[in-house]
């Protein structure tokens, strides 16, 4: 969901560039508390693997394809904060070397996936983990409707920033209907991608899944 | 628990991490590297969304679209395979030093009282 420039006027996107901004800025200093020596080079992998997976579009429906945005992913795996700005740096690798997003656009699509895109996710898992018994595939499940509703939360945002400053002039409705019907198809991808991912961290290495260690914390055996 | 047995325990724990963090960068460079030939290059769904509703149009070239990477292929290399799967690996090394670096800055405590 990389903005193209020219899709949104310029001062809409300097509005989104300023909310991202703090966005980022909120994150940095949220990291700064959470991270660790140890947790530190996780989130740096967090962000590699993002970058990786997000170039392996897969076809959706006829003619539409679809990637991770990772966002609920990273939240799990190293919090919300070092989600923000993983995703952050992913698209900032993307839009300067790959030419993947607008540059202009660059703050509206942080918005959208470094913060709605993540919050909205974290949200849902913790949502989902609550009801769920104390387990680790409740944390697969959990993970993996945060995913899913985290794309089509993405979709909104566009559609938001498209119904305040689109330089085109066609209906915001059409543009909200097809954004969500697409984008929650392409969710099931990210759900089955993420369910996917955090089982296999949390069967191997389940003390380094943040959204575990957050619910044993009571629970955890101290060895030695 | 004495203190070699502490310091022994904790250099494990360094090592499994280093292990695992080796293990995780090495799926990344082959899903970058290699897979990542075997995508869909259909629109993704904002494109397709754009294109069926008309604002496409709107669109305007990327700033970088000359770039040496751009649109994940290394300008000069034909072969499609060998280009985007280099674009891939340099992604993914390029975000590893620049993720790497922001995060240990970030991770670095000012001056551990407690230690």
């Amino acid at each position: 969901m990389h903005i193209p420039d020219g899709f949104i006027d310029v001062p809409t996107s300097a509005v989104f560039a300023g909310i991202a901004a703090v966005g980022v800025a909120t994150a940095l200093k949220g990291a700064r508390t959470q991270l660790d020596e140890k947790s530190a080079p996780l989130a740096g992998l967090t962000a590699v693997f993002i970058f990786a997976v997000q170039m392996l579009n897969f076809p959706v429906v006829a003619g539409t394809s679809g990637h991770l945005i990772g966002a609920a992913l990273a939240a799990v795996l190293v919090g919300p904060w070092a989600a923000t700005l993983a995703l952050t740096v992913v698209l900032i690798m993307q839009a300067f070397l790959f030419a993947d997003g607008g540059i202009t656009a660059l703050g509206l699509s942080i918005f959208n996936m470094s913060v709605i895109s993540v919050w909205v996710g974290y949200g849902v898992f913790l949502l989902v983990k609550k009801i769920l018994p104390k387990t680790k595939s409740s944390v697969v499940v959990a993970s993996g409707i945060g995913a899913l509703i985290s794309v089509p939360a993405a979709a909104l945002g566009f559609t938001l920033q498209y119904a305040i400053g689109a330089t085109g002039t066609f209906s915001v409705t059409s543009v909200l209907s097809a954004m969500v019907g697409t984008h929650v198809l392409i969710g099931i991808g990210e759900a089955i991608i993420t369910g996917l991912t955090v089982s296999a961290v949390i069967a191997s290495r389940s003390d380094l899944v943040y959204g575990w260690k957050d619910s044993t914390t009571q629970l955890e055996i101290r060895h030695g | 628990m004495d203190g070699k047995t502490a310091q022994h325990n904790w250099r494990f724990a360094m090592d499994k991490n280093k292990k695992f963090l080796a293990a995780g960068f090495l799926v990344s460079l082959f899903l970058a590297g290699v897979v990542s030939f075997y995508a869909s290059s259909d629109p993704d769904g904002l494109e397709k969304v754009a294109e069926d509703i008309g604002f496409i149009e709107t669109a305007k070239d990327h700033t970088y679209a000359d770039g040496a990477l751009a649109d994940y292929g290394v300008k000069g290399i034909d072969n499609e395979r060998a280009s985007v799967g280099l674009a891939g690996v340099i992604g993914v090394i390029g975000t590893a030093v620049v993720g790497g670096a922001l995060f240990t800055f970030i991770a670095r405590k000012p001056k551990k009282v407690n230690k």
